[in-house]
């Protein structure tokens, strides 16, 4: 199983100074993956707290999106790859891709990447993996977002994404704004959140059963993963329990 | 019902205005000017008379039938049903252009609901609805549709939010749909949780005029289809998504041979084998030498060139075609655009080279619109239209009023060419790909091509620039630009300059995005007599810090000064990435999401 170390998880122990969007991480210690190794409290230690930190995500998506039929715009937050010069005489470098340049609209964009894809298809050959589509449902929102599971790498990715996702409606819900992440490894706390604003990720596989989202490998998540809901604390409490036993008969 | 909800008597009390009612003969008068003014259409011309006195300003606000919202955080809902209490139709837009391109964050804004729960009150007899770049959910197309008993026409442009189970709601619900046009929406849809919203068009006859939904993803319930066209004999214009075959295209068509107006879906076989030779092909064209009234053509998504001969026996009367989804070469192209003599508008991809724009300026005399899309929207692509197919619409399409140009290489002299012979141009887009790129044949900058263009095209209206640019290109815009209302500007100019010879310059400027373009504070101040004649100020990617915008927002109070931050604030607390201004009557919005602030 691949370790899901993902930067970041130093600051675990640390205390963060900014409380960041993240899945829960796999694994107390230094655990390679071995999910048995989970307790309860580990499911929600570190949990989503919607604090609204934009990051941006991964430039190579750009490409991998707009192969994607579904996908429905360039992700906004890119960085210009190419430093914008201002010397007129230089010409822009090769191959560099800036967002929104051409000024050819997204739906146009699509539109014509999912006519490279039927080439290639019909040409017998299918050059990415089909993509894993799951919706995306927040409690208190008011509508659903779809996300390419393939898109991602990483726990940290997708929550990166799902917090940008998201940010307008948890603008008024994050009460707990100084928290770090040392507070949410103590149990106790957990109670506390019962009734707060925290939210947890969580996601229904392939059996039908909700699990917290964070307790496998990322692969197997995205391949298990059939729809994700971030749930509000109080909501998720019963899950790890059955998380932990799920896990256990894995294992 | 009557059309008049206010009824006779004590209609002073119902008047807008506020204060108290005007004697009697004032009253009088008041109906006399209601009665003239209800003949006047156009909203400037309604928004002059407004301004005459109070009591034209309350003639004028209840005979006005079509409320036109630009930016629909410009004013807000409660005040603008106040002031027009007997709209009929509703133009609102929401989010900037840029939001096409990705520039602006999901979750920015333009939601609809506050809008169609303050309509639901104020117009129950509201008609028409046309969104633009606004987000609106299910819940808010069931509301619209529970509110509005005699809706019916909704026009959604670019628009996002919502799924097929509003769709569905909208079929089922408005009774009365006459038009249902989605155009370059996002649907949020899901496999799994498709509604199949053509079956839920009432069973009886309709009176659908128009259907369009070649943006909805997921294939529709095609027997339903078929059975609502066959039930509906109004029906004109009809645009299917790429889900419908060829085979299934044809018998929609024998449906309805009086359709003017057709969106072809795929154009292809599902199946990449073509069964029975020839036949289908002159089957189809025997069904297209049927549809006698079809003047405009759009869709070709998949299209299999073989099957475009069978449009060959509507080419002379369309007026309209839209091949820009289709890659279709010069070879494919030629047979089908020499009949088409009067054609005015043409959408094509750049596939057909130089080599087929110079076919379409053989023929189509009467061109009013063309626009040119790249097939490879990427900057180091190949690039398969240049000057040559430039100059030579130029001279074949005198009459063209608007154009939109994706290319890799462009001369000053082709587009002087063009500002010459087309004395007519409103709409003028040039987008040389490789950013900042010169005159491909002397290395020159591209001022002279765009000067020429705003010196002699005096009715330009709209301007997009790219290529390689200096001062000097914004110094002639400046000058000769008196009538632009709109200009995009991207890895454009050199200092400060620029931008405010732009801003001194073009007094009818309502409208200006601006990217990548080393513009600071100095040039936004040069702005400030200007832009609360302005709809909107967009800048990214430019030199301005929170200081300039600052300014700007504490000298002129009736704008919004939006500040857009995606990223950490590591480096650059003083940095504005993303400026976007807008005069308002409504104020600060209170649904910023926490990336926006507002200075």
């Amino acid at each position: 199983m691949a370790s899901l170390l993902v930067p970041g998880r130093e600051d675990y122990g640390l205390g963060l100074e900014e409380t960041e969007l993240r899945l829960g991480l796999p694994g107390g210690g230094g655990g390679e993956g071995d999910v048995s190794k989970n307790s309860g409290k580990r499911g929600f230690s570190e949990t989503i707290d919607l604090k609204l930190k934009l990051h941006t995500v991964a430039d190579s998506k750009e490409v991998v999106m707009e192969a994607s039929e579904k996908m429905k715009r360039s992700p906004p937050s890119q960085k210009n790859i190419l430093p914008c010069t201002n010397d007129p005489e230089k010409p822009p470098a090769p191959k560099a891709q800036v967002v929104g340049w051409p000024p050819v609209r997204s739906f146009r964009k699509n539109m014509m990447a999912s006519h490279s894809d039927k080439g290639s298809k019909e040409a017998g050959e299918k050059s990415s993996n089909p993509a894993a589509f799951v919706k995306v449902s927040m409690d208190g929102a008011p509508y659903l977002r779809k996300v390419d599971l393939k898109m991602y790498s990483s726990y940290k990715e997708l929550s990166m994404a799902l917090e940008k996702m998201f940010s307008s409606f948890t603008s008024g819900n994050c009460g707990s704004q100084g928290m770090n992440a040392r507070d949410f490894m103590n149990e106790s706390k957990l109670m506390d959140l019962s009734n707060g604003s925290e939210y947890v990720p969580t996601f229904e596989d392939k059996d039908g059963d909700w699990m917290l989202a964070g307790d496998v490998p990322w692969e197997m998540f995205v391949d298990s993963c059939k729809r994700l809901r971030i749930m509000r604390g109080s909501e998720a409490i019963g899950l790890a329990p059955r998380a932990m036993e799920k896990c256990k008969n894995r294992s | 019902m009557s059309e008049d909800e206010d009824g006779g008597g004590g209609s002073a009390k119902s008047r807008g205005g506020g204060g108290a009612p005007p004697p009697f003969s004032d009253q009088v008068l008041e109906i006399v000017l209601e009665n003239v003014l209800q003949f006047l259409s156009s909203r400037r011309d309604r928004n002059a008379a407004s301004l005459v006195c109070r009591s034209w300003y309350r003639a004028e606000a209840q005979t006005r039938r079509e409320l036109f919202i630009g930016n629909c955080y410009a004013v807000s809902p409660r005040r603008a049903t106040e002031r027009f209490r007997r709209i009929r139709a509703v133009v609102l837009k929401g989010k900037p252009r840029f939001a096409d391109f990705g520039l602006v964050p999901i979750n920015w804004g333009a939601h609809f609901h506050p809008w169609v729960s303050a309509m639901a009150a104020a117009y129950p007899w509201l008609e028409k609805l046309c969104l633009k770049r606004m987000s609106l959910t299910d819940g808010d197309l069931s509301l619209l549709a529970h509110s509005f008993p005699n809706f019916k026409e909704l026009s959604l442009i670019c628009c996002e939010g919502f799924s097929t189970a509003g769709l569905a709601v909208i079929a089922e619900k408005c009774r009365h749909l006459r038009v249902l046009d989605l155009i370059e929406d996002y649907l949020e849809d899901d496999e799994d949780e498709m509604v199949d919203w053509i079956s839920r068009f009432p069973e009886t006859t309709t009176c659908l005029e128009s259907l369009g939904f070649d943006c909805v993803g997921s294939a529709v319930n095609f027997e339903a289809l078929e059975a609502l066209v066959t039930r509906s004999p109004a029906l004109r214009r009809l645009r299917v998504n790429h889900h419908v075959s060829v085979d299934q295209l044809h018998r929609l068509m024998a449906r309805a041979p009086q359709l003017t107006h057709l969106g072809t879906g795929s154009f292809g076989s599902a199946a990449a084998a073509i069964p029975q030779g020839g036949n289908n092909v002159v089957d189809l064209m025997s069904t297209f030498a049927g549809s006698k009234s079809l003047v405009c053509l759009s869709g070709f998504r998949d299209v299999a060139p073989q099957y475009l001969p069978a449009i060959h026996p509507v080419c002379a009367n369309l007026t309209s075609l839209n091949f820009s989804y289709a890659e279709v070469s010069a070879e494919e192209l030629i047979p089908v655009i020499r009949h088409c003599h009067n054609l005015q508008i043409f959408w094509v991809l750049d596939t057909v080279r130089d080599e087929g724009l110079q076919a379409v300026a053989a023929t189509c005399k009467d061109l009013r619109e063309l626009r040119v899309f790249p097939l490879d929207p990427t900057e180091d692509s190949e690039g398969s239209v240049s000057d040559v197919g430039l100059i030579a619409i130029s001279e074949g399409c005198r009459k063209l009023r608007s154009i939109l140009y994706f290319c890799q290489q462009m001369t000053n002299m082709a587009v002087v060419t063009m500002s010459k012979n087309c004395q007519d141009l409103v709409v003028f887009r040039l987008c040389i790909m490789g950013r900042r790129r010169p005159d491909h044949v002397t290395g020159e900058p591209m001022d002279e091509g765009f000067g020429a263009i705003v010196m002699n095209c005096k009715k330009l209206r709209r301007l997009a620039v790219s290529g390689l640019l200096t001062d000097k290109a914004f110094a002639y815009i400046g000058k000769y630009g008196k009538l632009v209302r709109t200009l995009s500007v991207a890895f454009a100019g050199n200092t400060d300059l620029a931008l405010t010879y732009v801003l001194e310059g073009c007094t009818k400027l309502q409208k200006l995005e601006i990217r990548d373009s080393p513009f600071g504070d100095s040039a936004l101040l040069a702005g400030l007599h200007h832009y609360y004649n302005m709809r909107f100020l967009w800048m990214s990617s430019c030199k301005l810090s929170v200081r300039g915008c600052m300014e700007v927002a504490q000298r002129l109070p009736h704008l919004v000064v939006e500040v857009i931050r995606e990223r950490d604030e590591d480096d650059d607390h003083e940095a504005v990435e993303k400026l976007y201004m807008y005069r308002s009557l409504a104020g600060p919005r209170n649904d910023a999401p926490p990336f926006v602030e507002i200075l």
